[in-house]
């Protein structure tokens, strides 16, 4: 057994394939030492029943600011600003959250679904008038999950298009650090005037309802839950749309499980399981803790790896195989514990509703360059591709 | 006689419960934490109701098992 700690970033080993350092440790090495990007050492998780108790142990914190930065630029991070419950603990957490969680139910995202056909068509529509070879990430894996959180938080239609666009910028490869500052400073700057407006007018929205029921929340904390709703909600579910649709091209044969409404869900279920979207989150020990036999003292920050947690051969028969019509629950996609994703049921809708409109279109679709030349977003905190080129018989 | 037990305060309305078995558990309209439909479910439905235990990301949810 090597000592060596892993380092992070790791790439993943291919378009559907976690990294293979932490693949290798299913073999006998549940925990591993791990470099994290401000050089402090800290801990890398892979099986998924550590995964889950990890991520369900109030000994393990989400604060921001107790852990590393995990983006390049490195650098420790300050306390959550208000709102952004995503690096709070409860119960400062569940009072942020217990706000929301009445507007994503089960229900209510289900009621969304006549609407987000509605938008796919528009979408699909829009590809076959500009006809073959598209670029599927920028003519419908992006602009659909777009639109869903701007009707849903309440940007009006004439913001849409160049909101759209901004935050479309926040995940250019090419952008350097000073223009991605402006554009997020653009981002927030809008959506303070938006929360601005809707405290003046009140709409049938998110937002709106948010600024009226009463939940005394101030400009800058529904601005910043307007902004991590954004954030969680538009690259994942693109590049699920994205890379899931680069996974259907490679196994054709499974397409009709995707397409048939009696087994749509199983596979978008399937789908986030086998694909590795998130490489993982972090939490940091408040005290010390054993884990898998090693002790993770205070303070010492772990990596959840959900990808490797999904292809786990304790829950999951032949788990590097996508098996659409395989008994997929259990998978940690959405993550565990009072984290786990608070827009999984609106990503799980868009998805049974894309996936199956795509492929009733263009049957024939298939990908117009070799599946080697699809760019990977190997330098991105979410994974997927970043352009799709694929084509169809007009 | 099984019987499940809901803590609303711990439940963070993630909805797994009411996806994994809908006859058992819904969320509330307006705060979209659980709701319970069935507090002692039939013996057919507790398999259901233990992987819904099981799956529920919070620990809000239990079944008392009595013999
Ligand atoms: C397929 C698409 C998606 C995936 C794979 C995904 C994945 C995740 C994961 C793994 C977490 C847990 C993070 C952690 O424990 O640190 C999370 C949290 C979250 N997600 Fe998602 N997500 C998706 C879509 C969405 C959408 C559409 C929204 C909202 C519109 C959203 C909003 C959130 C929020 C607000 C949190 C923080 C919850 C909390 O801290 O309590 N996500 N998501
Ligand atoms: S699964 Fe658990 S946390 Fe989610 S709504 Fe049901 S009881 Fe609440």
């Amino acid at each position: 057994m090597t000592t060596e700690p892993l380092t992070f970033p790791l790439a993943n080993a291919g378009p559907f394939d976690p990294p293979s350092e932490l693949m290798a440790m299913r073999e006998g090495r549940p925990i591993a030492p791990l470099r994290l990007p401000d050089g402090r050492l800290g801990w890398v998780v892979v099986r998924r029943a550590t995964v889950r108790s990890v991520l369900a142990d109030p000994r393990f914190s989400a604060r921001q600011e107790l852990r590393g930065n995990l983006s390049p630029s490195g650098g420790s991070l300050p306390p959550a600003p208000p709102g952004m419950f995503i690096g709070m603990d409860p119960p400062d957490h569940t009072h942020y959250r217990h706000l929301l969680t009445g507007q994503f139910t089960v229900r209510r995202m289900r009621q969304l679904t006549a609407r987000i056909e509605q938008l796919a068509e528009e979408h699909l529509d829009r590809m076959a008038a500009a006809g073959p070879p598209v670029d599927l990430v920028a003519t419908y894996a992006r602009p659909i999950p777009a639109m869903v959180i701007c009707e849903l938080l309440g940007v009006p239609d004439e913001f849409r298009e160049r909101f759209g666009q901004q935050v479309a910028e926040l995940s250019r490869q090419d952008a350097t650090p000073e223009e991605q500052q402006r554009t997020l400073v653009g981002i927030l700057t809008y959506l303070g005037e938006l929360v601005r407006e809707k405290r003046s007018t009140p709409t049938d929205d998110l937002l709106g309802g948010l600024v009226v029921d009463g939940a005394g929340l101030t400009d800058e904390e529904l601005t910043n839950l307007a902004f991590m709703l954004l954030g969680a909600g538009l690259d994942t579910t693109a590049n699920m749309l994205g890379l899931g649709t680069l996974a259907l091209l490679a196994h054709p044969e499974q397409i009709p499980v995707i397409t048939n409404p009696d087994t749509v869900d199983n596979a978008v279920e399937e789908l986030l399981r086998y694909l590795a979207i998130v490489p993982g989150t972090l939490r940091t020990a408040l005290e010390d803790v054993e884990v898998e036999g090693v002790t993770v003292r205070a303070g010492e920050t772990v990596m959840v790896s959900l990808p490797v947690a999904n292809r786990d051969p304790e829950r999951f028969a032949d788990p590097d195989t996508l098996d659409l019509t395989r008994q997929t629950s259990g998978h940690v996609a959405f993550g565990h514990g009072v984290h786990q994703c608070l827009g999984q049921q609106l990503a799980r809708v868009e998805m049974r509703v894309a996936f199956p409109a795509l492929f009733r279109r263009f049957p024939t679709l298939r990908l117009a360059v070799p599946q080697e030349e699809v760019p990977l977003r190997d330098e991105m905190l979410i994974f997927g591709v970043h352009r799709l080129p694929v084509t169809w018989e007009d | 006689m099984a019987e499940i037990r809901a803590d609303r305060e711990v439940c963070v309305g993630a909805g797994m419960c009411a996806l994994t078995a809908p006859e058992l558990f819904d969320q509330d309209d307006e705060d979209g934490r659980v709701v319970v439909l069935v507090t002692r479910p039939e013996a057919e439905l507790r398999e259901r109701a233990r992987e819904a235990v099981r799956l529920c990301p919070s620990g809000a949810l239990s079944l008392s098992e009595e013999a």
